[in-house]
């Protein structure tokens, strides 16, 4: 197992690696620069900028000096947010945006599971249509027509709830957006778990189990759910990426001060080292939670990995 | 599942329209979507307005079935109506055709992975993993970030991008599982070389699965465009589409609730469809069912 878990963690370097190269590229590839704004600035200011950044050499060295410098946990400067470091701007939303991204994982997991098991076992009666209808219309309601309506409804009409802002993450700012981060991911969790545990109810150990007078209950936690919910934890990867993307626009939905604007802003500004910054961050992100249902994987069943 | 899902194209299809009679939502969701692309089409000719006329004597008008805007209007006296049915007309064409290029992309690239086999077809096999693992997303709003935003050349192929990673991958295990058959060893014996074999006699018998995901991709493509226009990176103002009549709307959702909830309420109508008849079909066509 451990030689499976540190395969696999060796195995991320060189993806990171192709990662940072094939974004280093794109990003300077793309016409235009960070220094062109509607008043030229005169080429002797810009000269000196360009080599304030180190953006006067060839392409191959700032490369490795960015790799050299990435590799002491240095990020660079932002080149449009003078003062600060990419660092430090990602020390100020990621943590907003974290707390948003774990609370809507949460949400839907505490209410997308159950909601599945319970489709399930109510096969072909009413409740189950009624779950399964929910989570159709669920995937169908992208994130930029839930938020703005959860808004206009319950913080403009019914004042029950802010409409926007962050105030340190009470919960009360929370609500509306992980709720809105949350609903697809739960809708799709109800129809991962309600598949797959039909798929295993139907099949003959579970039927001799029943058969050998064990109840429902027992044999549902013993036997059924456990094998049921490894493609539901498979999906745990997939909905980690939706939930970073989501979150694009519902922080935009909810004006959080959190990480999203970067991302879209900075490649519109050319601000190198800040998207270079938020691409790095968020593959390592990705690429860990990928690990972890893989690892998951290789203890639950073990032809993963030897096979 | 090879066997069963290269069986002869005529079969397939009447074997799918009879399991589909059977499909109720599917069945309510096709006719919904053929009155959707029949509004898209029509439409807008039954309204004395074109899409960026401005109404100087109704801004911002709420709708009403009496009022001189059946919809309502927005800000600048622009008909909701009008401008709604252009976006639904943008997005339908736009996904649509991202779809297509994604399906291209994919088709070429998994039937080539598939059919060459061997280190080629691992070392291609392992670069969409490797893109699968990728916050890719990101890289695509990036892209439409960094390149012209007005240009529908670059969304179309930053969606297509998105798209054929899946395909790729349906597409090569079909492929492979295809190779084996012996109508193909018959084409080679007679003669005829790689590439042929593959235009001729393998991409045909990859149509049907490729039609099946197909009606899963459009609607992923159509929230994906207004996802990007939404972040202002998709179709620009004046032109509609679904995604930025959505933005508009939101910033005005206090004073003019009515600029959300048209096109939020069309788009959601459309991808509630497309989704129900995506799984009606898949499950009508799906080999591994029966």
């Amino acid at each position: 197992m451990l030689r499976y878990a540190l395969g696999r963690i060796a195995g991320l370097i060189p993806t990171l690696l192709v990662i940072i190269t094939v974004s280093f590229l794109i990003l300077r590839l793309a016409p235009g620069g960070p220094f062109d704004q509607e008043q030229a600035l005169a080429p002797a200011v810009r000269a000196n900028l360009e080599r304030l950044y180190g953006l006067d050499q060839p392409l191959p060295v700032q490369y490795a000096r960015y790799l050299a410098a990435l590799l002491h946990g240095d990020f660079g400067a932002s080149l449009r947010e003078r003062d600060f470091t990419v660092s430090e701007l990602i020390r100020q939303g990621l943590p907003v945006s974290a707390t948003l991204g774990v609370a809507a994982l949460l949400l839907a997991i505490l209410a997308g599971i159950p909601a599945g098991i319970a489709a399930a076992l109510a096969q072909g009666r009413a409740a189950d249509y009624g779950l399964t209808a929910l989570s159709a219309l669920g995937l169908a309601l992208p994130s930029f027509v839930v938020g703005p309506a959860l808004a206009l409804a319950f913080g403009l009409t019914l004042h029950w709830l802010p409409v926007a802002g962050w105030e340190g993450g009470q919960w009360r700012y929370l609500l509306l957006p992980a709720v809105t981060l949350a609903l697809p991911v739960a809708a799709a969790l109800t129809r991962l778990t309600r598949a797959s545990l039909l798929e295993v109810l139907r099949s003959g150990y579970v039927r001799s189990a029943r058969a050998r007078g064990l109840g429902v209950m027992r044999v549902l936690w013993r036997h059924a759910l456990p094998p049921a919910l490894l493609p539901v934890a498979s999906y745990l990867g997939p909905a980690v990426a939706f939930i970073v993307t989501g979150s694009l626009v519902v922080e935009t939905v909810f004006g959080l001060p959190g990480t999203g604007r970067y991302l879209v802003q900075g490649a519109i500004d050319r601000d190198y080292p800040l998207v270079m910054g938020m691409i790095v961050v968020y593959a390592v992100l990705t690429l860990a939670m990928n690990l972890l249902v893989d690892l998951v994987h290789g203890w639950l069943d073990p032809g993963v990995r030897h096979g | 599942m090879g066997e069963a899902s290269v069986a002869p194209a005529r079969g397939l299809w009447s074997d799918a329209r009879r399991r589909l009679q059977g499909h109720a939502a599917a069945r309510v969701a096709l006719v919904l979507l053929c009155l959707i692309g029949a509004l898209a089409l029509a439409g807008p000719r039954f309204s004395p307005w074109g899409f960026e006329s401005l109404d100087w004597r109704h801004l911002a008008q709420p709708p009403g079935p009496t009022a001189a805007h059946w919809l309502g209007t927005d800000r600048l006296g622009r008909d909701l109506f009008v401008r709604t049915l252009y976006g639904l007309r943008l997005s339908l064409l736009v996904s649509v055709a991202a779809s297509l290029v994604s399906l291209a992309i994919g088709l070429a690239y998994g039937a080539i992975a598939g059919f060459a086999g061997g280190r080629t077809d691992a070392v291609m096999m392992r670069c969409v993993d490797v893109l699968y693992s990728l916050p890719y997303l990101f890289i695509v709003i990036i892209l439409t970030a960094l390149l012209r935003r007005d240009s529908l050349a670059v969304l179309l192929l930053a969606l297509g991008a998105v798209g054929w990673l899946t395909t790729a991958r349906i597409v090569r295990g079909q492929t492979v599982s295809l190779k084996r058959r012996e109508f193909i060893e018959a084409a080679r014996a007679l003669g005829l070389g790689a590439p042929a074999i593959l235009v001729r006699h393998v991409v045909p018998n990859l149509l049907g699965p490729l039609i099946v995901y197909a009606t899963l991709t459009i609607p992923q493509m159509i929230l994906f465009e207004s996802f990007l226009s939404f972040l202002g990176l998709g179709v620009q103002e004046p032109q509609a589409s679904l995604g930025n009549l959505i933005y508009v709307g939101a910033q005005e959702m206090q004073s003019a609730p009515w600029m959300l909830i048209v096109p939020g309420a069309l788009l959601v109508l459309l991808l509630l469809c497309l989704n129900l008849l995506g799984d009606g079909l898949r499950e009508a066509l799906d080999p591994r069912e029966h």
